[in-house]
């Protein structure tokens, strides 16, 4: 097993960009017209903070903060695909 | 080092990357009926598709000494229009007893509909009747919790299902635990964008355990990496982990899931 430090060495530089890239990312959105109540990034939003938690379980807290939780099911589709983020309809 | 790709669609995948996986150590890859990034037309359609997964592919694979096995069913994204999907199941007798027909799959939920669980019960009664393992496809994105937890209440009203009978694909953090607690196999899959990075899935190795669980690619017209599975075990030695180790998942987990079918073995 390697160590926190041997990981860091691995892998520290790809975590770092990879939340540059989020910062980036939501900087760009806001000089962008739109909705600013878009669930995809009202989703995001939500599961931000789960990075900041202390405990484990972080991935997943994220995953499920990103996860449809409503309890229907619809007889067929009403569109196929997937968008990332629960519908518009589930309280935020 | 050997091992086997449990989940690639080559049907999408060029003749180089069939080379590639021989050239990476790739001894058996299994190919699940899935969908073809478009809807097809017509059912004798599948009809075309399960003689590809049946014959075109398997000697595709032979002349690069991998063995070719293929799961069969109509994919859950087709599965919504229940009469359509209905007919063409009906071809599925014909091509259930060729030699590398492994058992049904890949089925599932698509966008959790009542028409999608009404095919992939009736497919779990048929691997039933016919005593076959099944591998199932989860919902993708924010689809998959919903999903996977329809599923694993519907599977567990099938008295008589071993649920080691079953392998549930495409697992992430928030999925995987309730997927082992229930008896069954899991499959994560090494996808650029989503499912699981290399990382993850090393991750979840370590927090899970290293029983009934296995790696794919599940390499298909999208976006995805034929040699992710070799990608993940040069990861997995760069954190440390013993070839017995790597070979656990990458081999003998497959192996040892797989052989539940008569049909799968690993001679050339
Ligand atoms: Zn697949």
């Amino acid at each position: 097993m390697p160590t926190r430090k041997e990981l860091l060495d691995m892998q520290f530089i790809d975590a770092r960009a990879r939340v540059i890239d989020v910062a980036a990312f939501l900087d760009r959105i806001d000089r962008h017209p739109g909705d600013g109540e878009e669930p995809r990034l009202k989703a995001l939003r939500r599961a931000l903070p789960i990075l900041l938690s202390d405990s484990p379980g972080r991935a997943k807290a994220v995953l499920e903060a990103l996860s449809d939780t409503s309890d229907v099911m619809p007889e067929s589709a009403a569109f196929q695909g997937a968008t990332g983020a629960p519908p518009a309809s589930e309280p935020a | 080092m050997s091992y086997i790709e449990p989940h690639a669609h080559m049907v999408s995948r060029t003749t180089d990357d069939y080379e590639k996986l021989a050239l990476a150590g790739c001894e058996a890859l299994c190919e699940p009926a899935f969908w073809a990034g478009f809807d097809r037309s017509s059912p004798q359609a599948f009809h075309d598709y399960f003689r590809q997964l049946t014959e075109v592919e398997p000697a595709r694979a032979a002349k690069f000494a991998i063995r070719h096995f293929c799961w069969l069913c109509i994919n859950p994204k087709e599965a919504d229009d229940p009469g359509f999907a209905r007919e063409v199941m009906t071809l599925l007798p014909d091509f259930l007893d060729k030699p590398n027909v492994l058992g049904i799959g890949e089925i599932g939920l698509n966008k959790n509909t009542r028409n999608e669980l009404a095919i992939f019960e009736e497919h779990v009664q048929l691997a039933l009747d016919r005593g076959l393992p099944v591998l199932i496809h989860t919902p993708h994105l924010e689809d998959k919790l919903k999903g996977t937890r329809i599923m694993l209440d519907s599977l567990a009203n099938f008295s008589g299902l071993d649920p080691s009978m079953v392998i549930i694909d495409h697992v992430e953090e928030h999925t995987v635990r309730m997927v082992l607690d229930a008896g069954h196999w899991a499959g994560m899959t090494l996808y650029p964008e989503s499912k699981c990075t290399p990382s993850r899935a090393i991750d979840i190795l370590e927090t899970e355990g290293l029983e009934r669980i296995w790696m794919n690619s599940a390499c298909d017209w999208g976006v995805s990496d034929p040699l992710a599975v070799p990608r993940c075990m040069l990861e997995m030695k760069r954190r440390g982990y013993s070839r017995e180790t790597i070979r656990k998942v990458a081999f003998d987990n497959p192996r040892d899931f797989l052989s539940a079918s008569t049909n799968f073995n690993l001679d050339i």
